[in-house]
């Protein structure tokens, strides 16, 4: 098991504008990210998912602005470890002020989940380590971190008290 | 890659052939689909999952909300072959036991046409929150 030192590469950041038309190209770079690390095919879709639901999050959170302004955006930003893939999600917040937002309440009760919280379970399922942390501008970032699948087994193999590591 | 379907009507059962990605911005015009379909008195529905390439949780909350509807109008849904994918996301949020994937479309159907009693008796599956 030998480490290959390697140059340290620079985060890889994706703003996109707070409208769900847009999450399917945050979903894909990510993947697109993803698939550059030794990551399986299921960590791969695990990761899109796990974007998605946090890129949702942030969308249903971004305030609606009227017809004459721009739309708020989300930032998704991916950094490459040595131990695997860190990556968060910004919105920018909701302005101060009673506005509404895309989450704004359902009229087919029945028809809905609570997102928010299926969203969640999902991140926290899907990825090793999820935070949540408030800005100081009411804006929101979620940091999810995924372990690259060798040091998984690695770890477990150790824990294990097993020599070979697990393929 | 964009979300499509197609309706096919056999017997007394409608079955919806998803096809593409269910997102946060697909989901509702699925939602206005399933709504449609269930609106008759009980509805028999299977909705084949086959060709679905990806699903969030605004989705899954979609067919949920398509399960009830059928339910409560007396009728029953059922959901076949998704990829391994697709069930993955279904047994993640813990709904398989609510949501059943039967394995293939005559199984969905099978299920979809026993009695609306017994679909109905199945679970008290209602409250999915």
């Amino acid at each position: 098991m030998s480490v290959k030192p390697s140059p340290v590469t620079p985060p890889i950041e994706l703003r996109i504008p707070a409208s769900s038309e847009w999450v399917r190209v945050a979903r894909l770079a990510a993947a697109g990210v993803a698939s550059r690390l030794q990551f399986g095919i299921d960590d791969i879709e695990d990761i899109k998912l796990a974007v998605a639901e946090a890129i949702n999050n942030a969308i249903q959170h971004a305030p609606v602005p009227d017809k004459s302004s721009t739309l708020a955006s989300v930032t998704l930003t991916l950094t490459v470890e040595k131990e695997g893939l860190r990556i968060s999600v910004t919105d920018e917040g909701r302005i101060a002020e009673e506005i509404p937002t895309h989450n704004s309440t359902p009229r087919h009760g029945e028809d809905d989940l609570p997102e928010g919280g299926l969203g969640l379970l999902l991140i926290r399922s899907l990825m090793d380590e999820v935070s949540h942390v408030s800005g100081a501008h009411s804006d929101t970032t979620v940091h999810m971190f995924k372990r690259l699948p060798r040091l998984r087994a690695e770890s477990k193999a150790a824990a294990a008290g097993d020599i070979s590591p697990a393929a | 890659m964009d979300l499509r379907w197609r309706i096919r009507a056999t017997d007394n059962i409608s079955v919806l052939e998803i096809g593409g990605e269910i997102d946060l911005h697909s989901a509702p015009d699925l939602r206005n689909e399933l709504h449609r379909l269930t609106e008759s008195k009980a509805p028999r529905l299977v909705v084949d999952l086959t060709e679905v390439t990806f699903i969030d949780s605004t989705g899954i909350g979609v067919l949920v909300g398509g399960l009830r509807r059928a339910r409560e109008k007396g009728g029953s849904l059922a959901f076949c072959a998704a990829q391994p994918r697709v069930r993955r996301v279904f047994e993640i949020t813990g709904l398989l036991r609510a949501l059943p994937l039967h394995n293939t479309r005559d199984e969905a159907m099978r299920a979809v046409g026993e009695t609306s009693a017994s679909a109905a008796n199945s679970q008290g599956n209602s409250d999915v929150s």
